[in-house]
């Protein structure tokens, strides 16, 4: 079986389709995070598929943006994250409501 | 010196800012913040003497003028000038200020440089209104009046201050914002905010009426007209007295003076349209606000209806369209700033000893404070029309340009209407006095009342002074502001001139014996709708 | 000393008089205070004296003196001066009001002398007098009126003197409304005048200026009825008339002497003379005239019926000069103004001493006003009781008193300009004057006293400075009537001469009126002739003297039998109660409860809308409750509606995420 395009596509879309159903679903705040880094992982498959279609070496640079900006979004958001969790011991999003209105 | 008189106007205008930063960043001790501010004010009176005295009556053009262009390459400039109704407005403003400061000698005690430096900020943008001949200038000491009267209101109020001083920012907002978008569309079609090249445009038909809603809608509120005149009872009742002085003063004036300078020039047609509709809810406005007056069992809300009620006359004469309708109202706009503020001072007099406005804790005062009574009594007289007092000239010129108006429809109807709130007014003041000054003293609680100290006779006299010079002199107003009226009105020529065929109107008896048919219009003004 | 320059004189002084009055008040003694009231009120006189003899001097046509102050109003084709001015009728009502006005202030030293407001009595008194000259000798229109709404604001002040008592509060306050009320009137009336003159002026003339309305009366003529009618309005307020005469009985709750000057012998007749001053604009309206004649009729005898059953004496005086101020509208209406005026001096002289007298008898009684707790006081107050009776006949009309030459030729002119009913309302009312008159002097003066020993014990007569004006004033009751003398009795009609260039209509009037269509011209020619004729007296000697000889034998068997029925047979009024007659005595006494009438048709009605709906119902219901704090709502609800989506909830915002981006990225690859 020739593997094309689609199937690349296809399998993003799984992944980000987990982070995302993940993120809405969970109440971790941990496990919250890995589902962001799911969906980031997913975009980073989009951009390698078409990176390699058009064999432009700029979807790979992002790639490797993405690496960055993925790495350090997360560091500033399970620091936070510690941060509450030395607070108001808790982790779960649900209890975290103080920006309400 | 020269340096003060070539820029006359900003220093005029400036003065009282600079007088307010002092007391904010300088001054510490209550007593030196109160010097100095009347100090500034008088300062400020003084040079708006000068204007006053340099002013040439012979012109009906802006004169000072000081023009520096500002904003995107001269689009926007800093353009002050002063035609004769800007020059008498801020001499009512700069004569005004003085006094309202005296009066807050002991009626204010808590945070006494904070208000005053408010007070002095409020007067520049008052002045910087008066003066402003650049719209985008203007808007900007429109709106710039607000915030320090909403401190005011807010801060040095009564019970109930933060609804009234929300209410009445909100609410003259709404207004100023419809006016905003007007200018702003007038600037694209123009290209500069100059008010000249504002007058020179052609306007289509439609567009100047909806220019004229929006612009008359801002002005409206500020008058007040009815129905858009609730904000004012609780701002005066809320208000410290110093805030309703000014606010009775000379902010109601800001909103007929806008309808005189912009909104009439710039929208004739929209003038044409909507005068019949204004003319009504002037004359309503009249008798309603007398009548709501007559009802009210506080006193300074008596005299706020009863501002509804005189303002309701300005307007009718503004939109009469005939010189004496016009320079009647401009001199109403003086004559109830005198009459007005010297009741509410006059009202706050009794409210620093008593603490109550309310006329039913009063009675027989004028036992025991027979010069308070007197100046009462004279102040008003003055605002229900005796003749010999300023309000009367004022009444009298706008009723007779209002009834002989051939511009505005149905004008003798709105004019016989108009006249019965002389009656009317008669009534609820005498009322009032009544209750308030004669008869027994009721209340024990008013048996000691000291009657006027010197510092509130010197307050309330150079008041009562102007309401019989004025009255008996009115022509120190009327020559000032004849041909800037004229000049104003310029744009309106076509509509004013509509109406020069008023005489010959009137009654249609054959012979004297039948009866008599009062209303007549001339076809030319039946033809204008 | 030039006439013009006194003319300012004659009106400033008093104002001089009222000012140090009124702003050094107790600072002056009472006796400085006193005597520089009335040595400014008798400057006035004086002044006026000479001016009139300057006119003398003059040659009828031109005797007219003008003294302008300065510009008062100018705005374009707006001109009003300050502008005084004395002719022949000026100079009459200048005599008769500083003349009696100084006798009142005599007076008032002695009746006011143990009051505390005597300074500030003084000062409203004399500054009455400056307003009551203003409107006399103000040579426009605009003038008349700043003095017309002066002396209301003063009576004002003087009715609400005493103002410890709510009631007489009260009575100053519905005098100034109801005279704003014919003010109303009067305004309208102008602005109709200067909307039709206007045009023609060139900004020189004074608008409103008596020779320039004189001028172009020809272009007011076509609405000369409309101004005329309301002019009249202002007229029937001021002057007491159906139905604006309300204030005046009420008004007699201040001192007696005001009521003197103010309620009978001045203010009141400021209607009268301003129709008298624009005669020449009421006759070319005979609907106006008509309306005028008939009102002053009906008030006559109105206000005659209701003076038959009041106790309280100065009630009964009110009530007679509404009365005697309808015969002075009468005779105006018909065409008759210098006997109009005429009746206005004559008056003066009577009223005045009743009044005072009437002053005099209260003071004596300890303040007692009620009559029919008087009686008897004939031999005790002597003086008093011989002028009242002067007084009394004069008002009754009979010969040689003055009133009589008045009220005779007021009759006479209504009968020979053909108005046989106002005649004989005028007639009848005559005839009740004497009576209710008699049966005042009776119950005061005769019989038996009937007030408590305490009160008895006090009556005296009063002091000089009260008795002395009292006696100028009988005297003047006597012969002031004999200048006008009538040519059918002998005399020379000299008052009527005197005043007849001011009511020469006729042809004058219609001359400048070059503007108006040659048909209104005409008409108004016409008229005025019309008019004119029926002004001439037509001397019918022998009707004139029937009619003459009839009034007197009318007048004095109403004198004689109200002395019958109050005095020698006193019985006979209760009898007259008990027999039905109650009705009409309460519905008399209750003044046709005409001020109850007012109060639930007009004040209540007034109140309650105002309050409840006005003010309830659409100021604080409607607009501030329903537009205005009812959009505040809409905004808050909206508001807290869109607070819902802030939640806090972090898998909220994101499912939202989701959502919207699931919509967009559908509506994206469907929509192309």
């Amino acid at each position: 079986m020739e593997i094309t395009l689609t199937h690349y596509l296809v399998l993003a879309g799984l992944v980000f389709i987990t982070g995302m159903v993940g993120f809405v679903v969970r109440r971790n705040a941990l496990v919250m995070m890995m589902c962001i880094e799911l969906m980031l992982c997913a975009t980073n498959i989009v951009f390698a598929a078409f990176a390699r279609l058009h064999g432009d070496g700029g979807g790979h640079v992002f790639v490797l943006m993405n690496f960055a900006v993925a790495a350090s979004e997360a560091a500033i958001g399970l620091a936070i994250l510690v941060e509450i969790y030395r607070r108001r011991r808790t982790v779960n999003v649900d209890d975290l409501k103080t920006l309400m209105e | 010196m020269s340096m003060i008189t070539d820029h006359i106007l900003t220093w005029v205008t400036f003065v009282p800012l600079l007088g307010a930063l002092a007391l904010w960043l300088v001054v510490r001790r209550d007593l030196h913040a109160r010097i100095l501010a009347l100090v500034v004010s008088l300062v400020d009176f003084v040079l708006s003497l000068h204007l006053w005295f340099h002013f040439d009556a012979g012109r009906g053009d802006d004169q000072f003028v000081e023009r520096v262009a500002w904003l995107w390459n001269g689009k926007v400039s800093y353009h002050l000038g002063s035609d004769g109704i800007s020059l008498v407005l801020v001499m009512l403003t700069t004569f005004l200020g003085p006094l309202i400061i005296l009066s807050t000698w002991r009626a204010i005690t808590s945070r006494v440089r904070e208000f005053l430096g408010f007070f002095l900020v409020l007067q520049t943008a008052m002045l910087g209104t008066f003066f402003a001949r650049d719209m985008l200038l203007f808007y900007v000491f429109w709106e710039a009046m607000l915030i320090p009267m909403y401190f005011i209101i807010g801060i040095w109020g009564g019970q109930r201050r933060i609804y009234a001083a929300v209410k009445f920012f909100i609410f003259t907002m709404v207004g100023s914002v419809f006016m905003l978008v007007g200018i702003l569309y007038l600037y694209f079609q123009a290209g500069s905010m100059e008010l000249t090249s504002f007058l020179n445009l052609n306007l289509p038909h439609q567009t100047q009426l909806w220019l004229f809603a929006a612009f008359f809608l801002a002005f409206a509120i500020k008058v007040p007209v009815f129905p858009l005149h609730t904000w004012l009872p609780d701002a005066h009742v809320e208000a410290p007295t110093a805030g309703s002085v000014v606010l009775a003063g000379v902010l109601l004036k800001m909103g007929t003076y806008g309808m005189l300078r912009f909104a009439m020039p710039l929208f004739p047609d929209g003038v044409a349209y909507f005068a019949p509709a204004v003319s009504v809810l002037a004359v309503i406005g009249i008798i309603y606000g007398a009548l709501v007056a007559m009802v009210q069992p506080d006193i300074k809300k008596l005299v706020a209806y009863s501002s509804v009620s005189h303002l309701g006359f300005v307007v009718l004469g503004l939109f009469s369209l005939t010189p004496l309708g016009v320079t009647g109202g401009v001199f109403q706009m003086l004559a109830h700033g005198l009459s007005t503020g010297a009741l509410f001072l006059l009202v706050g007099v009794i409210y620093e000893r008593r603490h109550t406005r309310l006329i039913s804790d009063f009675g027989g005062l004028a036992h025991v404070m027979p010069l308070y009574a007197t100046f009462f009594m004279i102040a008003t007289l003055a605002s229900i029309g005796l003749p010999g007092l300023a309000g009367f000239v004022g009444e009298f010129t706008i009723l007779l340009g209002t009834f002989s108006s051939g511009f505005l429809p149905a004008a003798k109807v709105m004019a016989i209407l108009a006249a019965s709130g002389v009656v009317l007014g008669a009534f609820y003041m005498l009322w009032m006095l009544q209750r308030v000054f004669f008869g027994r003293l009721v209340h024990e609680a008013n048996r000691g009342l000291p009657d006027l100290s010197l510092r509130e006779v010197l307050v309330l006299v150079p008041l009562l002074i102007f309401m019989f010079v004025l009255g008996v002199h009115p022509g120190l107003v009327f020559d000032k502001v004849e041909l800037s009226i004229e000049k104003v009105l310029g744009p309106l020529e076509e509509q004013v001139a509509s109406g020069t065929v008023p005489a010959q109107v009137l009654l249609v008896a054959e012979d004297n014996q039948s009866g008599f048919k009062l209303l007549g219009a001339t076809p030319e003004a039946e033809d204008l709708r | 000393m030039q006439s013009e320059i006194l003319l300012r004189w004659i009106v400033l002084v008093p104002l001089l008089g009222a000012a140090l009055n009124g702003l050094l008040n107790r600072r002056l003694s009472k006796q400085v205070a006193g005597l520089m009231a009335c040595a400014s009120v008798g400057v006035s006189f004086v002044l006026s004296v000479v001016v009139f003899l300057r006119l003398t001097g003059m040659e009828a046509e031109n005797r007219l003196v003008q003294d302008t102050l300065g510009t008062w109003m100018q705005l374009g084709h707006f001109h009003v001066d300050l502008l005084f001015s004395m002719d022949q009728l000026g100079a009459v009502m200048a005599l008769v009001v500083t003349g009696v006005g100084f006798l009142i202030h005599i007076y008032s030293l002695g009746y006011m002398a143990h009051d505390d407001g005597f300074q500030r009595y003084f000062a409203y008194l004399n500054l009455f007098i400056f307003a009551m000259m203003t409107l006399v000798l103000g040579g426009n229109l605009l003038m008349l009126f700043v003095g017309w709404e002066g002396v209301g604001l003063c009576s004002y002040l003087l009715i609400g003197f005493w103002f410890n008592e709510d009631a007489n509060a009260s009575a100053g306050k519905k005098a100034f409304i109801v005279n704003r009320i014919g003010d109303f009137g009067f305004l309208i009336g102008m602005f109709l005048i200067g909307t039709i003159l206007l045009p023609h002026l060139n900004g020189d003339e004074g608008l409103f200026s008596f020779t320039v309305l004189r001028e172009h009366a020809g272009l007011l003529a076509p609405s000369a009825t409309a101004i005329c009618l309301l002019l009249f309005v202002g007229a029937t307020g001021k002057s007491a008339q159906i139905p604006l005469y309300i204030w005046l009985p009420d008004a007699m709750a201040g001192p007696t002497p005001v009521s003197a000057l103010i309620h009978a012998a001045t203010m009141v007749t400021a209607g009268v003379y301003m129709i008298a001053r624009l005669n020449f604009l009421f006759v070319l309206s005979p609907t106006a005239m008509a309306v005028v004649a008939a009102v002053g009729g009906v008030t006559a005898i109105f206000a005659a019926t209701i003076a038959l059953a009041q106790n309280d004496i100065k009630k009964v005086l009110a009530y007679s000069t509404v009365s005697q101020l309808g015969y002075m509208m009468l005779a105006c209406g018909v065409g008759a103004f210098s006997v109009g005026i005429f009746h206005v001096m004559t008056h003066a002289f009577f009223k005045a001493l009743l009044f005072l007298g009437s002053g005099s008898v209260i003071h004596a009684m300890s303040n007692e006003q009620d009559m029919r707790v008087m009686g008897g006081l004939r031999s005790r107050l002597p003086v008093t009781y011989a002028t009242f009776m002067a007084a009394t006949l004069a008002i009754a009309g009979v010969f040689p008193f003055a009133g009589f030459f008045s009220k005779d030729e007021i009759l006479w002119k209504a009968w020979s300009s053909g108005n046989t009913v106002l005649w004989a309302i005028g007639f009848l009312a005559a005839g009740l004057t004497a009576f209710y008159m008699m049966r005042l002097v009776v119950l005061t003066f005769f019989g038996e006293n009937r007030a408590s020993s305490e009160v008895r014990k006090h009556i005296h007569e009063s002091p000089a400075t009260m008795t002395i004006p009292l006696v100028v004033l009988a005297i003047l009751s006597l012969v002031g009537g004999w200048i006008g003398w009538p040519h059918f009795m002998g005399g020379g009609g000299w008052f009527e001469q005197w005043l007849e260039p001011v009511f020469a209509t006729g042809a004058q009037a219609g001359v400048h009126g070059a503007h108006t269509g040659a048909a209104a011209l005409d008409v108004m020619v016409q008229n005025a002739q019309m008019n004119h004729a029926a002004l001439e007296t037509m001397h019918e000697t022998g009707m004139e003297w029937t009619l003459a000889i009839i009034s007197v034998l009318w007048a004095i068997l109403g004198l004689v039998l109200g002395w019958f029925v109050y005095f020698k047979r006193a019985g006979i009024a209760d009898a007259f109660k008990k027999a039905g007659g109650g009705f009409v005595y309460r519905l008399l006494l209750n003044k046709y409860y005409v001020d109850e009438a007012y109060d639930a048709a007009f004040i209540r009605p007034g109140y309650r809308l105002s309050r409840s709906v006005l003010w309830k119902g659409v100021d604080a219901g409607l607009i501030d409750g329903v537009l205005v704090n009812g959009s505040a709502l809409v905004v808050y609800l909206l508001g807290s509606v869109l607070r819902l989506f802030q939640n806090g909830m972090i898998r909220f915002y994101a499912w939202t995420f989701t959502i919207g981006v699931a919509v967009f990225v559908l509506y994206l690859s469907f929509s192309s």
